[in-house]
């Protein structure tokens, strides 16, 4: 057992930590969770300075890196700013489909594009009404010629105004059961066809938009099938796993953020005499906000840390995802309490930490209980 | 309702002030919402049409009628998910303030107009460095003679920018015991070195306007004093269990009406061709919220039957502000969780719910100070 970090990880954690103190404006973080504008100009920033697809190939303007890293990334941006920390990490949602099982065309042509913050992406996975079991799905590719013509309704896609392409999954085969039936196409977002519908303003995580994505006839070369065909449910399920660790990470210094300000406030503010911090219950709470962060924080690096050394666990994941959105929901809420009337106010920050932790949370509909759920009891007899 | 009796005068009025809310505030909240204000002339519209301070005596002006009919306006508000006309605050929390205590000229002057919505009133309790440690109030109150000069600041002051009169609480420089230094004063908004702030940004209650109220050798008139001098904090303590029982209150029909809505949302929408309600993780969430619900309304049904025959219930007021209030705020989260992705909308109603009903376990006490106090009179 081993639990350090390398020296390399431990730069890396260092400088996205700097990074993020030095470009993270406050009253800039403030302005854009009011308006949900996107932090353009960080986010070129940080790609300029290799924060972006820290765990891409350096083939397609990556780090080079691994998920550690990835995750190590951000946690030091979530813990400066958990809404421009969480723009930055998810503005480049599902390109993981396409690093792990993309074609080296579709890759060299998309995924650098993201890297150097040129472009936007999000996984266009879920629909209305249909579960984790993925059955029913409804959204369908069919093959005509040397073209795949899409049609249906995908719901709940990040980046819906601006995202330059989306990592669809649909079904392929009209009569395979969705573990044989569906596929991954990559679908840009000009094609003919295809319209982007705004859900609206969002409770958190409000620099990201969110809504369906409309595909009426859309075609897409048949080249932009990411992985093979009919694999479409398990690569969703692998990315699924990498995205919970990178998830975690988020959640983690959203934790981690909020703990930081309710430490700075009870330490400074007096009441009856005494700091707050002085005060037992205070003395409590914090000692159990810490347990929380940090539990969050080895599961995660444990899950991340397995997937560098190319141990794919479902359940680690699913753990370090639920156990990190818990704790970042549960810590960022007492942080508010601490702060009293003050935590309410924008100004103090843990108001929108809180709420970027509960969407955070939210996001992706809760499966990975059921995931740990089906490793820990497996198969019935 | 339960344990409490409702006359037909009673369900008359929550029918009337259903349909003027349905008519006159729903379809601007979400424009209110987003301004960050409510204007004042729908303050004169609820009064004009009976729906402020229904507890006020008739001689000036009010329906006379009792505590039942704060609850029903607390009901509805939750009803329609908005928080921005804090009419209970005006209605049942300040203006008690002047019928319990002021003079007969202060109530001629004042309580017709509280009544009708031309005179919106506030509370200036809270201080930026006295927020649980009342007692650690600064602004002080000079009596000279015929005036009192005002000076410092208050903040986090609810109707700030609409009050057109506030109840302050300020000390006596030259009293040390902060308990007997405290006198409660009327001050009118036009008053010369009293200036409003802007209203702050906030998680929740975005058209509620809080904000700050700062006083500069501002001074008013010596019959302005409300009640004897020094009797301040006394007077606050006295009116609190009102308060507390309204915030709690707050969160049992919050709670309430967020279980409506996610149930009927777990009834319609589906997963994998069911409904939701045919998950037992959902049914046992529904069934545990549900009974979390009904105990805290039938401990604070208990408290306002208690409440309206006088007796004094300030521990278990705490209790009830405390545990309603924690409730409502941990089966806002749940709720959240069986709407799934689309409780990360505004859309939802759950939403704007969570965020409105997070500041019931800070406001008017924190749910700190209200196990404190409890510990105090449970003598431990």
């Amino acid at each position: 057992m081993d639990f350090e970090l390398t020296r390399s990880q431990k730069e890396i954690q260092k400088a996205a930590a700097e990074f993020a103190r030095g470009e993270f404006d406050k009253e800039l973080a403030l302005e854009l969770d009011r308006t949900g504008a996107f932090p353009a100009k960080i986010q070129k920033k940080a790609a300029e300075l290799g924060f972006i697809g820290v765990h891409f190939d350096e083939a397609v303007d990556g780090g080079g890196l691994g998920l550690l890293d990835a995750v190590l990334t951000a946690e030091a941006f979530c813990r400066q700013d958990s809404g421009i920390g969480v723009a930055l990490m998810l503005a480049g949602h599902g390109a993981e489909c396409l690093l792990r099982a993309g074609s080296s065309d579709l890759r060299r042509r998309w995924l650098s594009k993201v890297a150097l913050g040129e472009c936007r992406c999000a996984g266009a996975f879920s629909e209305t009404g249909v579960g984790p079991a993925m059955e029913g799905m409804e959204t369908t590719a069919v093959s005509a010629g040397d073209e795949w013509v899409l049609r249906g309704i995908k719901s709940n896609v990040f980046e819906i105004d601006s995202s330059g392409f989306f990592v669809v999954l649909c079904r392929t085969d009209s009569e395979g059961a969705s573990e044989t039936g569906l596929s991954l196409i990559l679908v840009e977002a000009d094609r003919k066809g295809l319209s982007r519908e705004s859900a609206g303003a969002k409770l958190g995580m409000r620099m990201l938009s969110v809504g369906d994505l409309r595909m009426s006839d859309v075609r897409v070369p048949y080249d932009h099938r990411v992985g093979k065909e009919g694999k479409g449910a398990a690569q969703f399920r692998e990315y699924r796993q990498e995205l919970s660790v990178l998830l975690a990470g988020m959640s983690l210094g959203i934790a981690q953020g909020a703990f930081d300000r309710a430490l700075v406030h009870t330490k400074s503010r007096v009441q009856f005499g005494r700091k707050i911090a002085a005060f037992e219950i205070t003395r409590c709470k914090l000692a159990d906000m810490a347990v929380r962060v940090q539990s969050a924080r080895w599961l995660t690096y444990q899950a991340a840390w397995g997937f560098d050394r190319g141990r794919l666990s479902p359940i680690e994941a699913a753990m370090a995802r639920t156990c990190a959105a818990d704790a970042a929901v549960a810590v960022a809420d007492e942080a508010l309490q601490l702060m009293g009337g003050y935590g309410y106010m924008t100004e103090y920050e843990v108001e929108h930490f809180y709420r970027d932790a509960k969407v955070l949370a939210l996001f992706g509909g809760g499966s990975e209980k059921n995931d740990v759920a089906d490793a820990v009891i497996g198969r019935l007899k | 309702m339960d344990i409490l009796t409702c006359t037909d005068a009673h369900r008359d009025f929550q029918k009337r002030l259903r349909a003027f809310l349905a008519e006159a505030v729903v379809p601007h909240i979400d424009q209110w919402e987003a301004a960050h204000r409510i204007p004042h002339e729908i303050w004169e519209r609820m009064g004009r049409n009976g729906f402020l301070c229904p507890c006020t005596d008739p001689a000036y002006g009010g329906l006379g009628g009792d505590f039942l009919y704060a609850v029903m306006v607390a009901e509805e508000m939750a009803r329609i998910n908005f928080t921005g006309l804090c009419a209970v605050l005006h209605s049942d929390i300040v203006v008690p303030y002047i019928e319990s205590y002021g003079t007969e000229d202060q109530k001629r002057k004042y309580l017709p107009e509280c009544v009708s919505g031309g005179i919106v009133t506030a509370i200036g309790m809270t201080e930026p460095d006295a927020g649980s440690d009342l007692a650690a109030m600064t602004t002080t109150a000079m009596e000279t003679g015929d005036e009192i000069v005002l000076n410092g600041a208050k903040t986090f002051i609810s109707n700030a920018v609409n009050c057109d009169l506030v109840v302050l609480a300020a000390r006596d420089p030259a009293v040390e015991n902060p308990h007997q230094a405290l006198s409660l004063y009327l001050v009118e908004a036009d008053t010369p070195g009293f200036k409003k702030g802007e209203p702050f940004e906030k998680m929740g209650w975005n058209s509620q306007d809080t904000g700050e109220l700062f006083f500069s050798d501002c001074r008013i008139p010596a019959e302005n004093r409300l009640g004897q001098p020094g009797q301040g904090f006394l007077m606050l303590m006295e009116k609190l269990q009102q308060e507390r029982l309204l915030c709690a209150l707050f969160g049992v029909f919050g709670a309430e009406f967020m279980l409506q809505w996610t149930t009927e949302h777990c009834k319609t929408a589906k997963a994998g061709g069911k409904p939701l309600t045919r998950s037992q993780a959902v049914q046992f969430a529904l069934v545990e919220m549900a009974t979390e619900v009904k105990l805290g309304r039938t401990f604070t049904e208990k408290l306002i039957t208690d409440h309206m025959a006088g007796r004094n219930v300030v521990v278990e007021t705490a209790m009830a502000k405390y545990w309603t209030t924690e409730t409502a705020k941990r089966i806002a989260l749940r709720c959240l969780d069986l709407y799934g992705e689309s409780g990360m909308l505004e859309s939802c109603p759950v939403a704007r719910a969570w965020r409105d009903v997070r500041i019931t376990s800070i406001f008017a006490g924190t749910n700190e100070i209200m196990k404190g106090i409890a510990a105090k009179f449970m003598g431990l």
